[in-house]
């Protein structure tokens, strides 16, 4: 055939390829316009925050409905924010982590030639990408994006239209969205568990593994059943919208002056089902990242990482314990007290793997000759934003102090320092590390150091002062707090938040910089630039 | 370094923030709120502390082992630390555990209390309205059928029950200082959540579920009820209000309230 | 799977199809969990099912299903006696076998909506019957498909034991799904 010919050829195999390192790389992909993508959505929510009633003919042009004459409503406002969450947790947190820096190293690490099933590989990324086309479909349709949050809660999100706009096709699609994501999540899970149990090197032991492998295959342990719940809770959802069955929603509702013909079912049944699938999930997410900054650490300070066993063993605990704990997002929920005081003290004893890892992380360090690569920031950056967003979960832990705190911006400020930031340095730190690897070149040192710095200063400017409108009781997912005497007083943090926020966007342009200028002209790297004793270095 | 400093000086930041007196809680307005206060308060000093050492000591090593040429050390773990650490913080987290749970006793535990004034609260899209069951001081059965929020019957009180006739329905959350009241909490429609900061208490109200919320508010005055479960495009306009009245000012307004439903 | 196939040790695909079974018990699983707690919450749960003919006819769908396992290890071994012809024909069997079970069940699933009215919609009983059988037959229909692959590929001499096998676990499993189904959904719904 003619060269143009061969070229397709050629994009369509590499498109559906079925090699570990093109699938990470597209996983990598994914995630990043995902991650832009949600940051500029957080960044119309902070503007709309602070300027409640300014028109902006953008917002026009891009949701005719949603703001009209520029004004933007509630309910856009809340379709953000949901869309901004799921995007974040889903497809930047649960892809880039674990399908695509796993899917790359996982083999290589393990002395394998690929991951076990490469077709079902290709066929998890594909799933993957169709769950995000159809979650942003929900913008397009009409009555626009889903404004139920991240978590869903029926009945607001299982009785349709008549619960607010978004709440009909575009909570559908939510929802198929979700459960294409699980579907996407098991392919994986069980591709990176068999691949773990089967393809290590000879004489490799499940405790000579890397911690990075570590953290991938417990992350793929807690995938493999927070997933197939989270799979159970949407279908029941989607009956109760579909089928008109009331797996969660009780008699006797009138809503919207319209009596609901339903028979009793339970609310905080779902509650249990997402959760269940909630909080493992937010280890998915930090877990790969704990892996990575573990070896990382050891790498740049001339060490063996400390207490290695005791690292690996904190991660099976961390995974099996996030499976007790999930009643901590429910205490004010309604559920019996009883149940909270069980919760509350499972949920503090999850908080020793995390701190014997900290202190581990510590010990690493301690006596080391410390080499202050991009990368080592990033790391060193995570540590630091471990300790402050998880210390915050020792105070939400309590249902006594969860009273007040439970769905404040004190919460908001707890995740997103644990998760909004931390992992993603662990993502940041990732990149610095292994772009070498992968592209064959340096991410530029200097320009990643000087990201890291404005970074790690703008995310406590941005973060921590939520936690005090949390103190003041500032309630989260409200559009606006014009409403109220007490949320004026706030109005002023706001908008120092809202203005380190635009700042901490535009830093992110460094990054974005540095990431294609070196793909192409970045410094050419040597076989092995960390001197690090994995195989991923030495291989091929 | 550069980072080490960074590091101290972003944790003194923040820490030097939890001493500023603008962004805080508003006054306690009752005994359990109090307790919550001393409780946080507690946790906040422990917790700060974990922080404070956690973060210094992360600083510390960074600075201290900043490559100056020396022969990094071959240590690799040690059981004994681990095993010492992992105690210490066992100990630590599981006194917080312990601790946090008597506020928490004393809101949801304690029994009802047969002298406290009992007012429905019925949350939906997007207002709240409260019930008193009136003279007889028994609630009217409802029925969903008869809910009309134009006639201001958003209970759906049954007319064909006389013990609802004399039901008083409100806009506002009046209540007498110093006397236990027992909230029912009901939904009509999806999860919506009653707040009041100065009582230091929040609950989920689900439809289907009736849950009591008790308290004892102490200091007269007006609070904000903010509702604080995402409940739809009006959540942020959820609002209403707890009036605490000195008892005597509160008699008379239930005095007249009662003669208002009395005429026909 | 070509790829796999050449660097995966033995048994790689069976462990595979295992993790699967697992996480998919652990969805069935917790349908049963909604299913439990709506029930003990529901004080006048129906009991709609009379013994004859419901039952009879819920028992005869299950024997179809059962067999429909047997001819399965049947195609197995056959497989492992490196008969092809004879695994291929008990392979459609088994898929025969399947095919009967989800056409009896239409026909019941028409019934019950049609002649008895119990609807999805209409009660607490009906959703979870409909989301739990549904479910599984879906889970029937897609080892058909599985199954129609597997006969191809082993009558054009292509796949081995193991992958025979690995069908096999998957139809066992459905199957495994029913035997929970029946006894939970069906016989506690009988008529006292
Ligand atoms: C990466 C994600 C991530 C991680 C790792 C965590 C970790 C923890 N989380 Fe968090 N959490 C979220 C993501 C995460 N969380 C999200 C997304 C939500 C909100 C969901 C929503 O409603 O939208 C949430 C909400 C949330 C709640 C519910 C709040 C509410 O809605 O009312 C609670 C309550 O218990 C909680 C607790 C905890 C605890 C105890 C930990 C622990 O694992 C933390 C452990 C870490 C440490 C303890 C700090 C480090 C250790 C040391 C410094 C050692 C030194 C210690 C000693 C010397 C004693 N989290
Ligand atoms: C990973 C998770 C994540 C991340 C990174 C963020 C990032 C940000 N989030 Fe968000 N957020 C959530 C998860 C996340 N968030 C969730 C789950 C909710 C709850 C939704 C709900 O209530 O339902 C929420 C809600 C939420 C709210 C509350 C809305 C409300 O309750 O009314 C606000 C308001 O300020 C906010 C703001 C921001 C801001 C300013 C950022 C900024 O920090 C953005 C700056 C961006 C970065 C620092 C990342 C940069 C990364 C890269 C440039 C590349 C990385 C590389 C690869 C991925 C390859 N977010
Ligand atoms: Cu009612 Cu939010
Ligand atoms: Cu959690």
């Amino acid at each position: 055939m003619d060269a143009r010919g061969a070229a397709e050829g050629r994009t369509a195999v590499t498109l559906f390829s079925t090699d570990h390192r093109v699938i990470g790389k597209q996983y990598i992909g994914l995630a990043l316009f995902s991650v832009l993508l949600g940051m500029l959505l957080s960044l119309v929510m902070r503007f709309h925050l602070v300027h409640p009633d300014s028109k902006v003919r953008l917002f026009q042009m891009l949701w005719p409905d949603g703001a009209p004459g520029g004004q933007m409503t509630p309910e856009l406002y809340l379709s953000l924010m949901t869309m901004h969450g799921t995007i974040m947790v889903f497809f930047v947190l649960t892809t880039a982590p674990q399908s695509g820096f796993g899917n790359y190293f996982l083999p290589l690490q393990l002395g394998a030639k690929d991951m076990a099933f490469p077709v079902l590989n290709m066929l998890s990324f594909w799933t993957t990408a169709l769950s995000l086309v159809t979650l942003l479909a929900a913008f397009l349709v009409e009555g626009g994006a889903p404004l139920s949050g991240w978590t869903a809660y029926p009945p607001l999100s299982g009785l349709g239209k008549i619960t607010g706009p978004g709440q009909g096709l575009g909570q559908d699609l939510w929802i198929v969205s979700i459960a294409l994501f699980c579907a996407a999540s098991l392919m994986g899970a069980i591709n990176f568990i068999v691949t773990v149990i089967e393809l290590r090197a000879p004489g490799m032991g499940y405790f000579d593994m890397p911690l990075t492998c570590w953290g991938w295959f417990v992350t793929a342990l807690i995938s493999l059943f927070a997933f197939a719940v989270l799979l159970a809770g949407g279908i029941l959802l989607l009956l109760d919208r579909s089928a008109g069955t009331s797996f969660f929603i009780p008699a006797g509702l009138v809503v919207n002056d319209q009596a609901q013909t339903r028979s009793g079912g339970s609310p905080i049944l779902f509650q249990h089902l997402f959760w269940f699938f909630g909080h493992p999930e937010v280890y998915i997410a930090i877990l790969p990242g704990m892996g990575l900054i573990s070896t990382v650490l050891g790498v740049f300070s001339g060490k063996k990482v400390f207490g290695y066993k005791a690292m690996a063993i904190a991660m099976l605990a961390i995974g099996g314990l996030g499976f007790v704990v999930w009643g901590h997002h429910m205490f004010i929920s309604g559920m019996s007290p009883y149940s909270s005081i069980a919760f509350s003290v499972l949920t503090l004893a999850v908080g020793v793997p995390s701190a014997v890892k900290t202190f581990n992380w510590l010990a690493t360090l301690w006596g080391g000759r410390l080499r202050f690569s991009a990368a080592m920031h990033y790391a060193l950056g995570f540590v630091s934003l471990f300790i402050t967003g998880g210390i915050t979960g020792l105070v939400l832990g309590q249902p006594g102090l969860d009273i007040y705190f439970h769905d404040t911006y004190f919460v908001v400020a707890h995740f997103h320092l644990i998760m909004g930031v931390a992992a993603i340095f662990a993502i940041f730190a990732g990149l610095h590390y292994w772009f070498p690897k992968m592209y064959g070149r340096f991410l530029h040192e200097g320009l990643g150091k000087l990201h890291f710095f404005l970074t790690f200063a703008l995310v406590y400017a941005v973060f921590v002062p939520l936690h005090f409108a949390g103190f003041v009781g500032n309630p989260r997912r409200y559009p606006d707090f014009k409403e109220y005497e007490f949320l004026k007083t706030v109005l002023p943090l706001h908008i120092g938040v809202t203005h380190a926020a635009y700042t901490l966007a535009a830093v992110q342009l460094l990054f974005l910089g540095n990431y294609f200028w070196s793909k192409r002209r970045g410094a050419v790297a040597p076989a092995n630039p960390w001197g690090a004793d994995t195989r991923e270095w030495s291989d091929d | 370094m550069a980072i080490a400093i960074l590091i101290a000086a972003l944790a003194g930041a923040t820490v030097a923030l939890f001493f500023q007196p603008r962004w805080w809680f508003p006054d306690a307005i009752s005994a359990h709120a109090r307790a919550y206060d001393s409780q946080l308060v507690i946790t906040l000093w422990v917790v700060g502390c974990i922080f404070v050492a956690a973060q210094a000591a992360l600083a510390w090593v960074v600075f201290r082992y900043r490559d100056r040429g020396q022969q990094p050390s071959a240590a690799a773990g040690n059981n004994t630390l681990e095993l010492l650490w992992t105690s210490a913080t066992a100990v630590v987290f599981l006194a917080l555990a312990f601790a946090g749970q008597g506020i928490w006793a004393g809101v949801h535990l304690a029994g009802p209390d047969p002298a406290a004034l009992r007012i429905e609260t019925l949350a939906k899209q997007f207002a709240w309205t409260y019930r008193y069951a009136g003279a007889d001081g028994v609630f009217g059965r409802v029925d969903i059928r008869q809910i009309d929020d134009a006639s201001g019957n958003p209970f759906g009180i049954d007319s064909r029950d006389p013990k609802g006739r004399d039901d008083i329905t409100e806009a506002l959350l009046r209540v007498p200082a110093g006397r236990p009241v027992e909230l029912h909490l009901k939904s009509r429609d999806v999860i919506h959540n009653f707040f009041v900061r100065e009582l230091r208490l929040k609950q989920d109200v689900v439809p289907g579920m009736t849950i009591p919320l008790r308290f004892t508010a102490e200091t007269p005055g007006t609070y904000e009820v903010p509702c604080s479960e995402l409940c739809g495009l009006g959540h942020h306009q959820m609002r209403s209000s707890l009036v605490v009245l000195p008892p005597a000012e509160f008699d008379e307004w239930m005095r007249e309230a009662q003669q208002k439903v009395a005429q026909p | 799977m070509g790829v796999s196939a050449r660097t995966n040790p033995p048994g790689a695909k069976r462990l595979g199809m295992w993790l699967f079974v697992v996480s998919d018990l652990l969805t069935f699983a917790t349908l049963l969990v909604v299913y439990t707690a709506l029930r003990l919450a529901t004080p006048d749960w129906p009991h709609p099912f009379t013994l004859s003919p419901a039952i009879l006819y819920a028992t005869g769908m299950t024997i179809v299903l059962l067999g429909s396992s047997l001819t399965m290890v049947w195609a197995v071994s056959a497989m492992e006696a490196h008969n092809r012809p004879r695994t291929v024909r008990w392979l459609l069997a088994t898929i025969a076998g399947g095919t009967a079970f989800i056409v009896l069940h239409l026909a019941e699933w028409r019934h019950l909506l049609q002649v008895d009215h119990i609807t999805p919609a209409a009660s607490l009983f009906g959703a979870v019957f409909y989301a739990v059988t549904g479910l599984h037959m879906l889970h029937v229909a897609a080892g058909i498909v599985y199954l129609a692959v597997l006969t191809g590929g082993v009558a054009r001499g292509r796949f081995t034991a193991e992958d025979v096998e690995t069908g096999g676990l998957y139809w066992h499993f459905v199957d495994l799904v029913w035997m929970f189904v029946f006894p939970l959904i069906y016989l506690m719904a009988v008529r006292p």
